[in-house]
């Protein structure tokens, strides 16, 4: 199977098993359904046993599987009347980055989200994800468009970063990157933001100043990827293993930092095997959220979302005497 | 036998490291690193550390940029004490954080403080790229946001003196939200209608690039600064093309519409006297 992660094979093995049995049973007509159920129990279990115990190089896996479920597979089962908007009207279409509105249970939304490809002609279209200046302009264009008609803002965060390349720093990526952080943190209306795949550095970010911030289980959220700190620390990246655990990037990792307000539960194996019901978990949480949210004043909105931020870092303090000049 | 003796001096020959090199050495002497002239460091130094030969702006700690800026004796320091927590456990980050305070006598790769500059009172923060190479962790994340209360308090312009390669690795996610925290507390700044002038210095990348030093009101840069989003070794191997020279410097962003204009150290302190003295008029003799 084109779709099995390495660590998944024993599961696999088992399924092909199972069906090999299924068809043998129908074929020759000998009943095998007593050691066909023995065998769905063992799978059972070894589902529970590999899925329940996921280390943290597991979880990119799955947050980079080619299946995982995009935007706009959330888009199309979470919101009605979605109508996708265009450009920036600085300079272009950027296709990483898509956004527009619709309802969410009748309420009228912006959506704006990453968007990666699911094969190698559509990511290429799309750069894989990674935007453009353009992109993160084309989401402040429909933040403030947001704001103005005082609709809430869904954000999707899928993106392994922000594109390097020559043009996107011609174009000032820093500086696209930096307003949208600014512009959000004073927007006056209600910003949820989810993180689907992955959470890649400034790029991921740039989507990401939220009053929720939520994880979906097998998502990832780094300053780095697992391969560049991994050559950075170790001048090696096939050590990315090692880092993914050091970096604490997992959702669950995050979620006892508390620098994430919550974990939304994946389907087993991964959103890629039910996206239907991957869809209704996210729903709970979009819900919820948008209630509590839709009670705040607009002014104490800001200031709530300002203090949320601030009060992230850990420090320390010298004691003994102060190292100064 | 008696060779030995002699040849063992040679095995203690001492490599200076490529950041010993980098840095001003405390001898005598120093050769410019752009057009290899040999000059006295005292000459250098009054100079503003700008290579009377070929223009080229050297690397200034945190203090002797405040000591160049501020009007003397104005500096006052905010949160000196504050020094990096390991929120992650990473492997060697405090034995790092510790060896870079004994190097750089900083407790932190930012400082920040107010003082007066051509008399206007002002909140300044200075980025010192020597301290774990300016990059941005929770110390420095929370220091320049408490400068920003403390501009907002005090009705004052902030002029933040960026250095840094970016967001700090070992701090993860807590660093990344640094950039949101900084913004944010630049967004109150903006509510309140005062001022931020953003001083771009070698070098300003990655995460801190992508915050705080690109959101002035007034965006200004030293001659030759290194200015950029990725690494220039990251975009190579993206597009497998070698980049030409000029790339990411701060004439390149000059020439791209991303800076309102490139000052070089000589004339930095007057026109950052100008600008503050035009967003906070004399009244009646007073500042």
């Amino acid at each position: 199977m084109a779709d099995q992660l390495s660590f998944e094979k024993p599961i696999f093995e088992l399924r092909n098993k199972i069906s090999e049995l299924k068809t043998f049973t129908a074929e020759k007509g000998i009943d095998l359904s007593g050691e066909i159920e023995k065998l769905e129990s063992r799978l059972e279990q070894l589902e529970k046993d590999i899925y329940g115990n996921l280390n943290p190089w597991e979880r990119v896996q799955i947050a980079r599987h080619s299946k995982r479920p995009t935007t706009l597979d959330y888009i199309e089962r979470l919101f009605t009347d979605f109508l996708e908007f265009h450009g920036d009207r600085l300079y272009g279409d950027d296709k990483a980055i898509v956004g527009g509105i619709g309802r969410f249970q009748g309420q009228a939304v912006t959506i704006i989200g990453h968007q990666r490809g699911k094969d190698t002609k559509e990511n290429i279209k799309r750069n894989f994800g990674m935007p453009h200046p353009e992109g993160y302009r084309k989401a402040l264009r429909l933040m403030k468009q947001a704001e103005k008609f005082k609709r809430p803002i869904i954000c999707f965060i899928d993106t392994k970063g922000a594109d390097p390349g020559i043009e996107s720093e011609e174009r000032g990526q820093s500086e696209a990157i930096a307003r949208n952080l600014i512009e959000m943190a004073g927007l006056h209306v209600p910003i949820v933001c989810v993180v689907i795949g992955e959470g890649g550095s400034g790029g991921a970010l740039a989507l990401g100043v939220g009053d929720r911030i939520y994880m979906l289980e097998n998502s990832t959220y780094s300053v780095i990827s697992p391969e560049g700190a991994a050559a950075l620390l170790w001048k090696d990246a096939s050590l990315a293993k090692r880092a993914a655990e050091t970096m604490k990037i997992t959702a669950p990792d995050l979620l006892e930092l508390g620098l994430i307000d919550g974990m939304i539960p994946e389907i087993r194996g991964g959103a890629h095997r039910d996206v239907d019901q991957q869809a209704n978990e996210i729903r709970v949480y979009l819900e919820k959220s948008l209630k509590e949210l839709g009670n705040i004043s607009e002014l104490d909105l800001v200031q709530k979302r300002y203090e949320k931020f601030k009060n992230i870092g850990e420090i320390n303090h010298v004691s003994g005497p102060i190292a100064v000049k | 036998m008696l060779r030995d003796i002699f040849s063992k001096k040679k095995k203690y020959a001492t490599i200076p490291s490529e950041q010993a090199k980098q840095e001003v050495p405390e001898g005598l002497m120093t050769k410019c690193p752009n057009c290899k002239t040999i000059m006295y460091i005292k000459e250098l130094r009054k100079n503003k550390m700008v290579c009377e030969g070929c223009g080229y702006h050297h690397r200034l700690s945190a203090y002797e940029r405040i000591d160049l800026t501020l009007d003397e004796g104005s500096f006052q320091e905010f949160d000196v004490d504050m020094i990096a927590k390991d929120p992650l456990q990473f492997p060697d980050y405090l034995e790092k954080s510790a060896q870079d305070r004994e190097k750089t006598k900083l407790n932190e790769a930012v400082v920040t403080g107010e003082g007066t500059i051509q008399g206007v009172p002002t909140v300044i923060g200075v980025m010192d790229a020597r301290f774990r190479m300016g990059s941005m962790g929770s110390v420095v994340g929370e220091k320049i946001t408490r400068a920003i209360e403390k501009a907002i308090e005090g009705d004052k312009s902030f002029i933040m003196f960026a250095a840094s390669g970016g967001a700090r690795m070992q701090e993860g996610v807590f660093s990344l939200l640094q950039m949101a925290k900084t913004s944010a507390a630049l967004n109150q700044l903006n509510e309140r209608g005062l001022l931020f002038i953003s001083v771009l210095t070698h070098p300003t990348t990655g995460g801190v690039s992508a915050s705080f030093a690109s959101l002035g009101d007034i965006n200004i840069a030293e001659p030759g600064a290194l200015i950029g989003f990725a690494g220039r070794r990251i975009i190579e191997q993206t597009i497998r093309q070698k980049l030409p020279d000029d790339f990411q410097t701060a004439e390149f962003l000059l020439e791209h519409g991303q800076l309102d204009q490139v000052v070089s150290r000589h004339q930095l302190r007057e026109t950052l006297g100008t600008i503050l003295e035009l967003h906070h008029p004399v009244k009646g003799g007073e500042v």
